[in-house]
């Protein structure tokens, strides 16, 4: 239906009501924010005056208080569109959308060094480049438990965790190393630790992920979510208190950094820069770093869009529709949901070994349970079982935190002791609220088939379930 | 009715308790290959339970079920299975399952039985397509290598997978909805899922089609349609039918042999013909206390 008359918006009303707003707000933070207490160095209580924040959170009801005027007028009368029947948008968006992503990451690094040259781009690659891909990968390892199967795994850092130990330990341990030391020679293992050690972590958080599986398979929703939560921080604590494994909250340093191959990333005439007639720079390594995790990224994204158009891709939506009707069909439930959980691990191994590979060193507080709660949160934001939604949530929640570092100028306004980064558990709230009531079903919250006959239709939200559990 | 000369299904003394309640009590029956056997019985009497003991999703606390394929003899087979811890046998001329044995996936997956339910449960957020294509789940899985083939792309994989799609046209031609293969499953109307859901159970090549209350909520013009349906599945594919009805105008048309339950027991077993005349089943539906109530009732509506 079009709108016949163009709604009346009363201009001089809604300014008054602005004025009004900024007065009751001016009255209510004039003292709270207004003015701050602090001590001087001779122990004596001042008051600092803080004129620009008030003026400024006061200026900012004044207009927020128009702006909801102005659009609940220019609302008024307003017929809601009918909602399109399809969102072919979506499988556009995927269609296309994906490989622009990653046409842009593989470019990513020379744009920045170009930009911010080589002093300025570490930050920029390292910092979000790696920090974001690394949170892309959890995302889509994670997708295939929740997005997929419909299992509610609250514990998937276990699995990070696992993988970050499996290299560390392996990487780090003498007896490996002097092993190898007298079979194929001195440096063989610092060189080709990671390389070795990365299918081994996957493969160990992929057995972790079955013995997880394996109590946890009768359980349905809310115990489900208890039961891997709790497994998730069983492994932590073992992690910080089996202190002759682990070492305990002191962690494991001096991981074996990964090789260009076997050859190392070092100042010296066996390193890459020297061997590539380079100048000695660590952003050689950075880069080097950004690719790789890119590589197992986009393998993740490649294996599980491939196991998607398999039976055992159908099996596991097929299970997360509906549980019974799967076994009425002769599908063995349990093996479907241990391969979820086995294949979704494995992914949070890989992960696992390379953060502990770029970190150099891990301890357990890497691996608390708000890690595995924001991997959730970018899955549930991005839209269960989307690939590109969960680029888009890695990009605004890792992305985002890491932006409020930058955010230096608020401290002109703020005060010195401003850091909005302090703040980003508030904004990741008011961020996830506004998700569920705008969308609840997540960024981009449609299905796309995996077999067709005629033509692809996208299938709607309305009709894909969340799971049971 | 085959139930004596060529049976596909024994199923002996079942009963099942739960709790203080006795959901089933005692029953046996015996349906024939090649029939539709219907079973019937007014509201909680228990025959959703059976179909849930036959198809494995419950265990029967006492009883016995053995299915067939091929011509195995029955008699002088089960009691040396029974005798040994396995499920199955396989001897001159086929195999034999005692289904009570069975985990649920393998009853549908090894002893080929296949079901619907009362409410229906098709996999709403996929295509009517895909709900086919999860049906052939155990095929696919081995054509696939279990995934490892298909995750490379072997062409063995992919054949096979064409064949499904084959498998699955062939069974929306059959039940009209091939122009709607490409949409959600959720998004059909009540009768063409009730229709898809039986198409579904047919992709898993069964050799028995448990089928609880098909007819539940479709129009007599959709109901016509359905018992032509299911007589051909039954001539045309040879797939012995089980079925949950209320509806008397299906059971009466299509069936082959009618097995009564009231209270979990059961009260009459044998033709639509003799059914309908038994004093037994018109009290059961009536609602009569004696024999001579019965009696009263028969004069009644003139038998």
């Amino acid at each position: 239906m079009e709108r016949t008359e163009k709604p009346v918006i009363n201009w001089g009303q809604l300014f008054k009501d602005g004025v009004f707003a900024a007065i009751v707000a001016f009255g209510l933070f004039a003292l709270m924010l207004g003015f701050k207490t602090d001590q001087t160095l001779n122990n004596e209580m001042v008051l600092v005056p803080r004129p620009m924040l008030l003026w400024s959170v006061v200026g900012l009801v004044f207009l927020a208080r128009i702006a909801i005027g102005y659009w609940q007028a220019s609302r008024e009368g307003r017929i809601a569109p009918p909602k399109k029947a399809t969102a072919l948008w979506m499988l556009k968006a995927e269609k296309y959308g994906l490989p622009m992503v990653i046409g842009f990451l593989v470019a990513y690094p020379m744009f920045v060094l170009l930009t911010a040259g080589p002093q300025g781009a570490i930050k920029w690659i390292d910092n979000f480049g790696i920090q974001i891909l690394i949170y892309i990968m959890l995302g889509w390892g994670l997708n295939i438990v929740v997005g997929l199967a419909g299992l509610l795994d609250l514990g998937y850092v276990a699995f990070y965790a696992v993988g970050a130990y499996s290299y560390a330990l392996f990487a780090t341990s003498e007896p490996i190393k002097d092993f190898l030391a007298q079979l194929i020679g001195e440096g063989f293992w610092q060189a080709w630790a990671f390389w070795i050690c990365l299918p081994v972590a996957g493969i160990l958080a992929a057995f972790w992920g079955v013995m997880l599986g394996f109590p946890v398979l009768r359980l349905r929703g809310d115990y489900l979510a208890i039961v891997t939560l709790a497994f998730g921080e069983i492994i932590r604590l073992v992690l910080i208190n089996w202190v002759d494994f682990s070492n305990g909250y002191a962690g494991i340093s001096s991981i074996p950094r990964p090789s260009f191959f076997g050859v190392p990333f070092n100042a010296t005439d066996e390193g890459f820069s020297a061997k590539f007639g380079l100048e000695f720079s660590p952003i050689y390594r950075t880069i080097f770093l950004f690719y790789v995790i890119l590589a197992l990224a986009l393998l993740t994204a490649a294996v599980s869009m491939r196991l998607r158009r398999l039976p055992v891709g159908r099996a596991w939506e097929a299970l997360r529709e509906d549980e019974i009707a799967c076994r009425s069909l002769g599908i063995n439930t349990v093996n479907t949901k241990l391969t979820a959980f086995a294949i979704g691990a494995m992914f949070g191994g890989f992960a696992g070994a390379f953060f502990a590979a770029r970190q150099g060193f891990i301890s357990p507080e890497s691996f608390v349970f708000l890690e595995s709660a924001q991997i959730l949160a970018i899955v549930v934001l991005g839209g269960m079982g989307s690939l590109l939604g969960v680029v888009i949530a890695s990009i605004l929640l890792v992305g985002g935190v890491e932006l409020l570092r930058e955010l230096d100028f608020l401290k002109l306004y703020f005060g010195d002791g401003f850091d909005p980064a302090q703040y980003r558990m508030l904004i990741f709230g008011i961020c996830m609220v506004l998700m569920m009531l705008w969308k609840p079903r997540g960024l981009i919250s449609a299905r796309e088939p995996t077999v067709f006959l005629k033509e692809k239709k996208i299938v709607s939200a309305d009709h894909v379930k969340e799971g049971h559990g | 009715m085959r139930a004596k000369s060529d049976p596909i299904l024994r199923v002996e003394n079942v009963t099942m308790r739960f709790g203080g309640l006795v959901a089933v009590n005692d029953l046996s029956f015996v349906a024939g290959r090649g029939d539709i056997t219907a079973l019937i019985g007014p509201n909680g009497a228990g025959k959703t339970t059976v179909f849930n003991c036959i198809t494995g999703f419950y265990k029967p606390t006492v009883g016995r079920m053995a299915l067939r394929h091929g011509n195995i003899d029955i008699d002088s087979h089960v009691e040396k299975l029974t005798d040994t811890s396995r499920d199955s046998l396989n001897g001159t001329g086929g195999s034999l399952f005692l289904l009570e044995r069975m985990a649920d996936f393998q009853v549908s997956a090894r002893a080929k039985v296949a079901r619907t339910f009362q409410n229906i449960r098709l996999f709403s957020g996929m295509t009517v397509l895909e709900n086919l294509m999860v049906a052939q789940h155990n095929p696919l899985m081995v054509a696939s290598n279990w995934t490892l083939g298909g995750l490379i792309g072997l062409k063995g994989f992919h054949n096979r997978e064409k064949e499904a799609i084959e498998t699955a046209k062939y069974w929306l031609e059959k039940t009209k909805l091939i122009d709607r293969a490409d949409d959600p499953a959720g998004d059909l109307p009540y009768g063409d899922q009730r229709r898809l859901e039986i198409a579904r159970a047919m992709c898993t090549g069964p050799v028995l089609l448990c089928l609880d209350e098909p007819a539940a909520g479709l129009n007599p013009k959709e109901s016509l349609e359905l018992n032509a349906l299911l007589r051909s599945i039954r001539d045309d594919h040879g797939t012995s039918i089980l079925l949950i009805e209320h509806d008397m105008s299906v059971v009466m048309q299509i069936s082959d042999h009618v097995v009564v339950l009231d209270y979990g027991t059961k009260i009459s077993d044998g033709t639509p013909e003799e059914v309908k005349n038994d004093p037994r089943v018109i009290a059961a539906y009536l609602g009569a206390e004696d024999e001579t109530e019965v009696q009263e009732i028969e004069a009644e509506v003139g038998l």
